[in-house]
């Protein structure tokens, strides 16, 4: 039989239903690599081995009487094993949420995107490992110990997804959930060689997902390939009572099918995202890969985006202003860790003072800056405006082209410590990906090419409000006539 | 943008966060560094624009009001770290 690990989401649903495999092999055969790779790799922060076995032999029972009856369709990903980011919570399982001071938090409820996916019939085989609080763009800020790239394990995976994306690179899933603030789905995708998608703002419910930048946040998913990110995307979209800013509007069923003409579409490619300093390698893909769509038939022309460098200080005045509130919440009392003291205000101070990491603390104290009297004009309440000038910046963008094809990433993988002396050195790992979060626009990442050392370099297409399908029907036409998505990163 | 000892100390109280003395002086260092950085937001003239709070506007999603399930008290304090009585326990908040 062939390695049930390499399946595509479509290949392994109709290999289940045929009866090919059991779904107790499929899930075995991940908890094994798992077993062997993940030592190393450290994708997952929890493993449930236990209890995804138990669901595959319902999801059998229940395929098996399928198989014999005929009789109404099992649920769509019906013993599908994928992984879940640990900052979503799932009902049973431990949500650290990579930081010290939720150890041993059990969530009572699942996030509304785990029970639809649930629902669904998947396999829930772990939480995959996060910057604290999905701070952080490495995986390195992770209060449990780093992820290893699986191309290449001196690099970091990115982050804050990096525990998500290097487990779907390493086959240690079919599929896995992620969350992009700033750029967390995209730029792990770009790293670990694998596709992902940030959804529009208010397409995916939040409910259940640890907030850290509530304007910003939203559930993505990652695959091997765009159909599989697809599917997963179809499941967890659409509107939610749970969360007041998710927008009621129809999910299309997204029919990616056969056709690779992209007949005329426009796509812009804006001028400010290629910089002085980028690595020139990553800038070729691009080009490439721009080049490859025009092939297939799509027009492209330059754009400006203008205020593409502001998205920066933006961002990190605004991000961290909003978790300085969200984080408010973790005072020793109702949840979490608790450093004992003889009154509550030392409770709150030596608990989040000890338990919280450093960019955390940083983040809370640059935030908290940004909020203070006298400051807040000058800073938070100048980010919230430049906010719509970079907003209107992609407004005006597509009135004139369907979607917008940029890098992911200036660089492929950095090696360990590279910036961890040097916050805004960090930060500057964003600046490609910041801008679709600001206006929250949807953006969707998939490998273009690799550099000089087999590190992946990924394209991200960003569209306008709601238009996720294009950029998958896009993306998809890509990948149906190159080959980059299908390279694996190691041969065991 | 040079932040002081003093700043620092007023933001870490404000956020409730106790900061040793390695931490005070980094923070106040790397914070100054971002935040002169950020400075090249003065640049622009935003003295027309509106503030945007959120990307995409959302719809209210009105419901009836009805009584539904909720987590239940045992569920509630599972994950707390002292409760007593159906309540969460805590040291005196008013100082004596």
């Amino acid at each position: 039989m062939n390695d049930l690990t390499e399946l595509s989401l479509q290949r392994a649903i109709h290999g289940l239903r045929q009866g090919d495999f059991s779904c107790r092999e499929l899930v075995e055969a991940h908890l094994d690599r798992i077993q062997r790779l993940d030592i190393d790799l450290n994708a997952y922060l929890f493993i449930d081995g236990e209890g995804a076995l138990k669901r595959a032999e319902i999801a059998d029972r229940q395929l098996a009487e399928w198989r014999k009856s005929r009789q109404s369709e099992p649920p769509p990903l019906l013993g599908i094993p994928i992984a879940v980011k640990d900052i979503l919570c799932v009902k049973g399982m431990p949500c650290t949420c990579g930081s010290k001071i939720l150890e041993g938090f059990v969530p009572p409820y699942d996030a509304t995107t785990v029970e639809k996916l649930l629902n669904a019939g998947v396999i829930i085989l772990g939480k995959t490992n996060t910057d604290e609080f999905a701070m952080g763009s490495s995986t390195e800020n992770s209060a449990y110990g780093v992820t290893r790239n699986p191309w290449n394990r001196e690099r970091v995976p990115g982050g804050s997804s990096g525990g998500s994306a290097a487990a779907v690179a390493a086959r240690l899933a079919l599929a896995a959930l992620g969350t992009d603030t700033g750029g967390s789905v995209r730029q792990p995708a770009s790293f670990c060689g694998v596709s992902g998608i940030k959804p529009t703002y208010g397409r995916v419910s939040r409910y259940g997902l640890v907030a850290y930048g509530s304007s910003l946040d939203v559930v993505g998913a990652f695959g091997r390939d765009v159909q599989d990110v697809a599917i997963i995307f179809e499941q967890i979209a659409g509107a939610d009572r749970r969360d007041a800013t998710t927008v009621d509007l129809p999910v299309p069923p997204i029919q990616l099918g056969q056709n690779t003409d992209l007949d005329s579409l426009r796509i812009g490619v804006p001028k400010e995202y290629f910089i002085p300093g980028m690595q020139p390698e990553v800038e070729q893909a691009i080009r490439q890969a721009i080049l490859h769509l025009q092939e297939l038939g799509a027009v492209v022309e330059e754009i400006s985006l203008p205020h593409t460098e502001y998205a920066l200080p933006v961002y990190y005045l605004i991000a961290p202003a909003e978790a300085s509130a969200n984080l408010a919440r973790y005072d020793g009392i109702r949840y979490g860790q608790r450093i004992s003291a003889e009154t509550m205000w030392d409770i709150f101070y030596r608990t989040r003072g000890k338990k919280f990491g450093a960019e955390v603390k940083r983040r809370i104290m640059l935030g908290t800056y940004a909020l203070s009297a006298g400051y807040y004009d000058a800073y938070y309440g100048k980010a919230q405006k430049v906010r719509t000038l970079i907003k209107q910046d992609f407004e005006r963008a597509f009135q004139r082209v369907d979607v917008i094809a940029a890098p992911v990433a200036p660089t492929t993988a950095f090696p360990f410590g590279e910036h961890t002396d040097d916050p805004l050195a960090m930060y500057l790992e964003d600046v490609f990906t910041l801008p679709a979060n600001l206006a929250g626009v949807p953006a969707l990442a998939f490998p273009v090419g690799f550099d000089r050392e087999g590190l992946p370099i990924g394209l991200q297409l960003m569209g306008n409000y709601f238009q996720e399908e294009l950029l998958f029907r896009i993306a998809h036409a890509y990948q149906l006539t190159t080959d980059w998505h299908l390279r694996s990163p190691m041969s065991t | 943008m040079r932040l002081t000892r003093e700043q620092v100390d007023h933001i870490a109280r404000l956020a409730r966060l106790h900061l040793s003395e390695e931490e005070r002086e980094r923070f106040r260092e790397q914070l100054s560094a971002i935040l002169e950085h950020f400075q090249r937001l003065q640049e622009l003239d935003t003295s027309s624009v509106p503030p945007t709070f959120r990307a995409v506007e959302s719809q209210r999603l009105p419901r009836t009001d009805e009584v539904q399930p909720s987590l239940s008290l045992s569920d509630l304090f599972s994950n707390a770290p002292q409760v007593e009585q159906d309540q969460f326990r805590v040291p005196p908040i008013l100082d004596s």
